[in-house]
């Protein structure tokens, strides 16, 4: 199946459906790993919104990305309590590696176990600089 | 067979309790995994007959079966840090598989939809203003008042829309419902669709939470015969922070960007696709069952002043005995942070706890003595927001923590108002300068002759204080919603009890004394 017979099906799943933007554009993120213009183009023809709309949704929102992000992903939580924890030193302390993107999120909701991080569904809570950096590692 | 229960909370699983969990089972043990405690520095937390056992790593599984380990803690019930709570909300907390219908029927489940289909919509509306419950998303709005605006509103379709967008730091209250214990939420729910006429209900939670979103959806589809017309559907929000206001939650339902829109008209007369909708916070939905359950005055009968009932309060940061600890309202921050708390996970003595998330307050030690309770916080410049405290050591620096706060609503901010938008920006670079003790002199075009009203001569330290106070009043009282309009909480306490940060100049007390 090509891409563009999953963003049909995608579409065909949430006809109806009330304020189906955003359930839609996760589908085709987790499809596709990212909403391409193409897909934008074709979400908005289906319902019927211009495309500057459906893009300014996309770009407002953190999740969604416009290009592939190929390398495997580390959500690290900097927000105030694992600030509290040290997560900062932890970060300016992070091995140089090119192969894994470690992004920021603002809480993980782990905040009494903290400094947290999270790799797909996966939580890690209770960090330091060698677990994190082990972590790191562990993905590249 | 001995039966081993380890919770499988996000907080649990991210301090490795699958794999303890996994140790048990290969060992012969039936393991049950339940919700947690909320005692969160002893997870992995392992109950056998009532005794518990943590923080628990795979090695320590043999030691634990043959009666010898060190982390055994006694009898969880007679925990002192759970024995001085009084948990409504979290009655069934480490107790129930959150996914057991039997388990929730057996602790008191349903019983609160029975009775309010019992009452009639009108009498449930009545208990739930009697109880005294306010919204727990920090605004405080009674949620009484609120209900009876959307069951007089006009119209066939209505809705009850959750939010589930726990975004502050030091939160995690609402995860802990959505994960630990589902169906009360569901409950609740459906006790304000009846309530107040709405046949359909939305869950809008954040993405970060893919655990409570897998838990609500099965929980859903588990509840069906007992909520039934009612329906429920799980949303997934998209990693904005501003998302968490109900407006702005709204549009982004519709599948909007998440822009905050002006109020009036309230969202209890036109809210999702604009029609009358019921917009409260987990807490405050899952605090439906009891009070409907129990009787609004068993609720009003717990709290202190005008804040009635029991708050869950999460401890959080730099803070030793980190967790979950409900409570009725009244109860003293310092009791929370030294006696309950037991102080930083550091050792070292605590200089600031920022109480309601990044748009709270800091408040320095001298502070310890406030009662938690809306009116009092706001006494003191405070506010309680969701009821988080984020602890911070004597390492903290505050003047780094004002800039964050300004960073952080950069960040988020939805665009639509223009002090949350440029203030927070304009925020950062000024603080960045009072960092740096740099002041500031005219810009090029700043010093043109024309230039009637720009000031030509070079701002100071103190200067640059004064315009910092001044944006932050802009940003307070020219904001749209509460992202932009309480940033400067956290920015001038900060700035108030800690200006040593800021290279302001302290009278030396020691001196004058």
């Amino acid at each position: 199946m090509n891409d563009a017979q999953e963003l049909d099906g995608i579409l065909a799943a949430h006809h109806g459906r009330e304020g189906a933007l955003l359930p839609i554009l996760h589908d085709v993120q987790a499809a596709h790993g990212f909403i391409s213009e193409d897909a934008v183009r074709t979400i908005a023809k289906a319902l019927n919104l211009t495309r500057a709309e459906v893009h300014g949704v996309v770009s407002f929102y953190h999740d969604f990305r416009e290009a592939p992000e190929l390398r495997p992903v580390l959500k690290l939580c900097r927000a105030e309590s694992c600030q509290a924890r040290g997560v900062e030193a932890m970060v300016a302390a992070l091995p140089d590696n090119s192969r894994v993107a470690v992004e920021t999120v603002y809480c993980l909701g782990l905040c009494s176990v903290g400094p947290a991080a999270m790799v797909g569904d996966t939580v890690h809570g209770r960090l330091d600089t060698a677990r994190l950096g082990a972590l790191v590692e562990s993905l590249a | 067979m001995t039966i081993v229960r380890i919770s499988d909370d996000a907080a649990a699983l991210a301090c490795g309790a699958d794999a303890v969990a996994a140790a048990f089972a290969s060992a012969g043990c039936t393991v049950e995994r339940v919700s947690t405690w909320g005692m969160h520095w002893l997870e992995p937390l392992a109950e056998i007959d009532g005794s518990g056992f943590g923080p628990l790593e795979p090695a320590d599984v043999a030691a634990v079966l043959a009666g010898s380990s060190p982390k055994a803690i006694g009898q969880i019930e007679q925990h002192p840090f759970l024995a001085r709570q009084q948990r409504f909300t979290f009655a069934r907390a480490g107790r129930t598989r959150p996914l057991s219908l039997e388990d929730y029927a057996a602790t008191g489940g349903w019983a609160g939809v029975k009775r309010a289909r019992e009452l009639g919509p009108e009498a449930t509306i009545a208990e739930v203003t009697g109880s005294g419950l306010r919204g727990r998303g920090g605004a405080g709005f009674p949620a009484g008042i609120k209900w009876t605006t959307v069951a007089k509103a006009a119209g066939p379709v209505k809705y009850i829309v959750c939010n589930a967008d726990e975004g502050d730091s030091a939160t995690f209250a609402d995860r802990m419902v959505m994960e630990g214990d589902p169906f009360m939420l569901i409950e609740g729910m459906a006790i304000a669709g009846f309530a107040v006429g709405a046949g359909k209900g939305y869950i809008y939670v954040r993405s970060e939470y893919p655990h409570a979103i897998t838990k609500l959806q099965s929980a859903i589809a588990l509840a069906v015969p007992h909520i039934a017309p009612f329906e429920v559907e799980v949303r997934v929000g998209a990693g904005s922070y501003v998302c968490g206001e109900e407006t702005s939650l709204l549009n982004s339902l519709e599948g909007k960007r998440g822009e905050v829109r002006a109020k009036p008209p309230l969202p209890a007369l036109e809210g999702l696709f604009g029609k009358p909708t019921v917009v409260n916070n987990v807490l405050t939905l899952a605090a439906v069952p009891f009070i409907l359950a129990n009787g609004a005055q068993a609720y009003a009968d717990v709290g202190f002043g005008r804040s009635r009932g029991t708050m869950p309060i999460q401890l959080a940061g730099n803070i030793k005995h980190g967790g979950l600890y409900e409570v009725g309202f009244g109860i003293t921050l310092g009791e929370l942070v030294n006696e309950i708390g037991g102080g930083t996970a550091t050792g070292r003595p605590v200089r600031a706890v920022q109480v309601g998330g990044p748009l709270g307050a800091f408040h320095p030690p001298a502070d310890f003595p406030l009662p938690f309770d809306y009116e009092a916080f706001a006494a003191a410049d405070g506010l309680i927001g969701h009821a988080g405290l984020t602890v911070f050591d004597d390492s903290a620096d505050m003047s780094a923590q004002a800039r964050f706060a300004m960073s952080f609503c950069a960040a988020e901010s939805c665009g639509k108002c223009t002090p949350c938008r440029i203030g927070s920006t304009r925020g950062v670079e000024l603080i960045d300068r009072i960092r740096a003790r740099s002041g500031r002199r005219p810009g090029k075009v700043e010093a043109l002759p024309q230039m009637h009203n720009a000031r030509k001569a070079p701002r100071k330290l103190g200067d640059e204080i004064e315009l910092l106070e001044d944006l932050c009043e802009t940003m307070k009282f020219g904001s749209l919603c509460a992202l932009g309009g309480f940033t400067p909480y956290p920015v001038l306490s900060a700035l108030k009890h800690w200006p040593e940060d800021f290279g302001i100049a302290v009278p030396d007390q020691e001196a004058a004394e």
